[in-house]
C-alpha cells in the first residue's frame, strides 16, 4: 500500500448514559439499573492512502458516524489512535492540531442541525476562509458566490438564511463549508443521501474531478452501495461498532466474503424491480447497548453455529489486501 | 362520497414564498390523486417543491409562504377550508408526516416515550399510560429499533441519524392514520432497515387501506413500492403516470435526465450523465417552461408554458416535444 495519509488503531469509543435522579435513588435502594454503555466504535483498525477513496458502509446506528466524527476531531475517541500524516492527533502540538483541523473537513449528515439557523449563507460558507486567509474579507460575496455555483446552488441566494432552502440545498451549503477551506482530507457522512440524482451526479462528478485535482483524500460514509460502487476504491463494512469486512471494491461487489455484506448486497434496491414485496428483517436486529456474544451477526446469520455465538471472529487478511471477519474462512 | 372518490385529490394547488427578494413559486398548480390503498412516488429536482407540497396538504406552510389557491380534498372535504384546530386534530391522527428532518417530529428535550405516550393519548385519551406505553415499545419493534425498552428512555440525540429517522417513522405509524406523507423518509437508513421499513409500510397499505405519498429522491425505491410516480421541475409536476409506464418509457425530457443519472454496477469510476446546467432559481423562472435552459429539446415554443397533454395513454406531461418514439436511450 502506498503511503497512509490517515491511519486508525484499535479505535474505540463508549457512550455512557448518565442515571438519572429517579435512576440513583432505586441504584441506592438496591435496585439493579445501572449505567448504561454504548459501544458505539469496537476495536476499528484500517488505514486511508493519500488520494485514496474508501467507503465506508454499515447498518443505521453501527457507529459510522461517531468513527467520522473522531477523526475529524470533533470527538474523543475512548481509547485507540488515530495518525494523520504520520502524527498522531492527541499528540499535535498547536500548530499542527490547527493545521489538520482545517486539514480535514467534515460533511454533516444531518445538514439541520450543522448550520448556524441565524447565519446567512455567505458567512457560513464565507467565514472560515476569511479567517483563515484564504480570501480577503471584501471579496466575500466573489469567493463564496464561485464555491456556490461549483456545488450547483445558485450565488443569488448567498444572502439567504438556512431554514429557507430545501433539504437538498440545505446539505450542499454544508458541502461548500467544507470545500472553502481547500481541505486535504474529507469525511462525507451521508453528503449526498438527501440529493436527487441529477444533483448527486453533479456532486459526484465534483468530488471525483477535486481528487484527480487537488488529490484529495475521501473517507465517504454512505449507505448507498450504488454510490458507494461508483466512487470508492476500498470499501470498509461495520456493523454494530466492529469492522466485519475490508475489500477493494471491485472484489466486494464481486464475491462479497461475509454474510453480513452478502445480505446487503441482496438488498440493493434496483429501478428495474418493480412491485417488490418486501419483507422484514430476519432474526433480531441486535441492540449496541446489549451486543449479542461471540460474533455480532450471528442473530441473523443464515451460517451461525455453535462457534459463533461463543467467540468473537477476528478481522483477518484472508487474502492480498482482503479482510474479513467471520469464522467461516477457517473451515477446510 | 362514492366509491371512488380518492382518498386524497390535490387541484391546481399553488404555495408561494413571499421574501423581500421577490415570490418564490415553491408550488405552482400541482394537482394529482391518490387512491385507498395506493402508493404515489413523488420524485424530482432537489427544490421542485415536493417537502412544501407535502406541507401544503397537512397546512404546515409557514409565513412568508402562504398557501395561494387550489384545493386539497381528503375524502371530497377541502382541507383548506378547515379551521387550525380541525387541521390540528386531523393530523397526527387521519393524516400523519414524516418529515425529510426527524427533528421536526421529535422534540429534543422530552424523553422519546414522553413523545410517543402523548401523540397516541392527543388521540385517544380513553388509553392508559400503560396500554400507550405498550404500544409504543411495538411501534419501535416494528421500525427495526432493537431494545425498546431502553431506547424509550433516551433523549432525540442519544440516537444514530437514521434511529431517530425511524423513531419519526413510527410515531407516524402510532394511530394507524387513512393518508401518510412520507418525505424521504429511509433515506438515511442502510438497505437491509430500510427493507424493513418498506415492509411495515407496505403491511399498511395493504392490510388497512393506507394511502401514501412517498416523497424521494430514490428512484429505486419508489421502482420497487409505488404505484404511481409524479416527477417534479421547478413547482410543478412534469410527468405523471402509472410506475412501469414512466421509468420504462419516460417521455419528459427531465425524467429522462433524471433516470440517465443513476448510478450503478456499469458506472464504476466514470463520469456519471449529468443534466447540463444549474436548477434555475424560482425568483427568476424563465417565461415558459422553467426546464428549457438545460434542456436538449427546448426551442422558441418552449417559451409559452406547456399545458398538461396527454400523449400517451395514462400519462399527463408538460412538454412541447416529449419523446414518444420508444426505442430511444434514456439519458439522451
Ligand atoms: N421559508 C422559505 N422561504 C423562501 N423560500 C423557501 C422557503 N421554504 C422553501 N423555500 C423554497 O421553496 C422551494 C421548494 O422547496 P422544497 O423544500 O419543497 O423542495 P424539495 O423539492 O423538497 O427539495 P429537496 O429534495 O431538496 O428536499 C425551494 O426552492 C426553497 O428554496
Ligand atoms: N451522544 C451520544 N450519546 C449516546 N449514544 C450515542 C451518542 N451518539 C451516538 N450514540 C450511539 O452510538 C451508536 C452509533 O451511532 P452513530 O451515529 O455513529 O451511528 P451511524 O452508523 O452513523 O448510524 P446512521 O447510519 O443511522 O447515521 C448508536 O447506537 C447511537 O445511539
Ligand atoms: S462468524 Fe458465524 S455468525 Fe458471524 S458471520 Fe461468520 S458464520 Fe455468520
Ligand atoms: S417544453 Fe420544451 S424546454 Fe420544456 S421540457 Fe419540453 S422540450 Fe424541453
Ligand atoms: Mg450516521
Ligand atoms: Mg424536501
Amino acid at each position: 500500500m502506498s503511503e497512509a495519509m490517515l491511519q486508525i488503531d484499535d479505535l474505540t469509543k463508549n457512550f455512557v448514559k448518565k442515571l438519572d435522579v429517579a435512576g440513583k435513588i432505586a441504584q441506592k435502594l438496591g435496585s439493579n439499573v445501572r449505567e448504561e454503555v454504548v459501544h458505539a466504535v469496537d476495536g476499528v483498525s484500517f488505514s486511508i492512502e493519500k488520494g485514496g477513496v474508501v467507503g465506508l458502509v454499515g447498518e443505521s446506528g453501527c457507529g459510522k458516524s461517531t468513527l467520522g466524527r473522531m477523526i475529524a476531531g470533533i470527538l474523543r475517541p475512548t481509547s485507540g489512535r488515530i495518525v494523520y500524516k504520520d502524527v498522531a492527533l492527541t499528540e499535535m502540538n498547536p500548530e499542527e492540531a490547527k493545521r489538520a483541523a482545517l486539514e480535514i473537513q467534515m460533511i454533516f449528515q444531518d445538514p439541520f442541525a450543522s448550520l448556524n439557523p441565524r447565519m446567512r449563507v455567505v458567512d457560513i460558507i464565507g467565514e472560515a476562509p476569511v479567517a483563515h486567509g484564504f480570501c480577503k474579507a471584501s471579496e466575500i460575496h466573489e469567493y463564496v458566490s464561485e464555491v456556490m455555483q461549483r456545488v450547483g446552488l445558485d450565488p443569488e441566494y448567498r444572502r439567504r438564511f438556512p431554514h429557507q432552502f430545501s433539504g437538498g440545498q440545505r446539505q450542499r451549503i454544508g458541502i461548500a463549508r467544507a470545500l472553502a477551506v481547500k481541505p486535504e482530507f474529507l469525511v462525507c457522512d451521508e453528503a449526498i443521501a438527501a440529493l436527487d440524482v441529477s444533483i448527486q451526479a453533479q456532486v459526484i462528478n465534483l468530488f471525483m474531478d477535486l481528487r484527480e485535482d487537488l488529490d484529495l483524500t475521501y473517507l465517504f460514509i454512505s449507505h448507498d452501495l450504488s454510490v458507494v460502487e461508483h466512487i470508492s476504491d476500498r470499501v470498509v463494512i461495520m456493523y454494530l461498532g466492529r469492522i466485519v469486512e475490508i475489500a477493494e471494491t471491485d472484489e466486494l461487489f464481486d464475491a462479497p466474503n461475509h454474510p453480513y455484506t452478502e445480505a446487503l448486497l441482496n438488498e440493493v434496491p434496483r429501478v428495474d424491480q418493480r412491485g417488490l414485496d418486501y419483507k422484514p428483517v430476519e432474526g433480531e436486529i441486535p441492540s449496541p447497548l446489549d451486543p449479542p456474544s461471540g460474533c455480532h451477526f450471528h442473530p441473523r446469520c443464515p451460517h451461525a453455529n455453535e462457534r459463533c455465538r461463543a467467540e468473537r471472529p477476528v478481522l483477518r487478511e484472508i487474502a492480498p489486501k482482503r479482510w474479513s471477519a467471520c469464522h467461516l474462512n477457517d473451515g477446510t | 362520497m362514492s366509491a371512488d372518490t380518492p382518498t386524497l385529490d390535490v387541484r391546481e394547488l399553488k404555495t408561494h414564498f413571499f421574501t423581500k427578494a421577490g415570490v418564490a413559486r415553491a408550488v405552482d398548480g400541482v394537482s394529482f390523486t391518490v387512491g385507498k390503498g395506493e402508493v404515489v412516488g413523488l420524485v424530482g429536482e432537489s427544490g421542485s417543491g415536493k417537502s412544501v407540497t407535502g406541507f401544503s396538504i397537512i397546512g404546515l406552510v409557514d409565513p412568508p409562504g402562504r398557501v395561494v389557491s387550489g384545493e386539497v380534498l381528503y375524502n371530497g372535504q377541502n382541507l383548506l377550508d378547515l379551521s387550525d384546530e380541525g387541521m390540528r386534530k386531523l393530523r397526527g391522527d387521519r393524516i400523519a408526516m414524516i418529515f425529510q428532518d426527524p427533528m421536526m417530529t421529535l422534540n429534543p428535550v422530552l424523553r422519546v416515550d414522553t413523545q410517543m405516550v402523548e401523540t397516541i393519548r392527543a388521540h385517544d385519551p380513553s388509553v392508559s399510560k400503560t396500554d400507550a406505553l405498550a404500544r409504543a415499545r411495538d411501534a419501535l419493534g416494528q421500525v427495526g429499533i432493537p431494545a425498546p425498552d431502553e431506547r424509550l428512555r433516551s433523549y432525540p440525540h442519544q440516537f444514530s441519524g437514521g434511529m431517530r429517522q425511524r423513531v419519526a417513522i413510527a410515531i407516524a405509524l402510532l394511530n394507524k392514520p387513512d393518508l401518510i406523507i412520507a418525505d424521504e423518509p429511509t433515506t438515511a437508513l442502510d438497505v437491509t432497515i430500510q427493507g424493513q421499513i418498506l415492509y411495515e409500510a407496505q403491511k399498511l397499505c395493504r392490510e388497512t387501506g393506507t394511502s401514501m405519498i412517498w416523497i424521494t429522491h430514490d428512484l429505486a425505491v419508489v421502482a420497487g413500492l409505488a404505484d404511481k410516480i409524479c416527477v417534479m421541475y421547478g413547482g410543478r409536476i412534469v410527468e405523471q403516470g402509472g410506475i412501469d409506464d414512466v421509468l420504462d418509457h419516460p417521455v419528459h425530457p427531465y425524467t429522462r435526465g433524471l433516470l440517465g443519472s443513476v448510478p450503478g454496477h456499469n458506472t464504476r469510476g466514470q463520469r456519471l450523465y449529468q443534466i447540463p446546467g444549474m436548477a434555475p432559481s424560482l425568483l427568476n423562472l424563465p417565461e415558459g417552461c422553467a426546464f428549457q435552459a438545460r434542456c436538449p429539446r427546448a426551442d422558441s415554443a418552449c417559451r409559452v408554458e406547456p399545458e398538461i397533454t396527454k400523449p400517451v395513454e395514462g400519462r399527463e406531461v408538460r412538454c412541447f416535444h416529449p419523446h414518444l418514439d420508444r426505442n430511444e436511450e434514456v439519458g439522451a
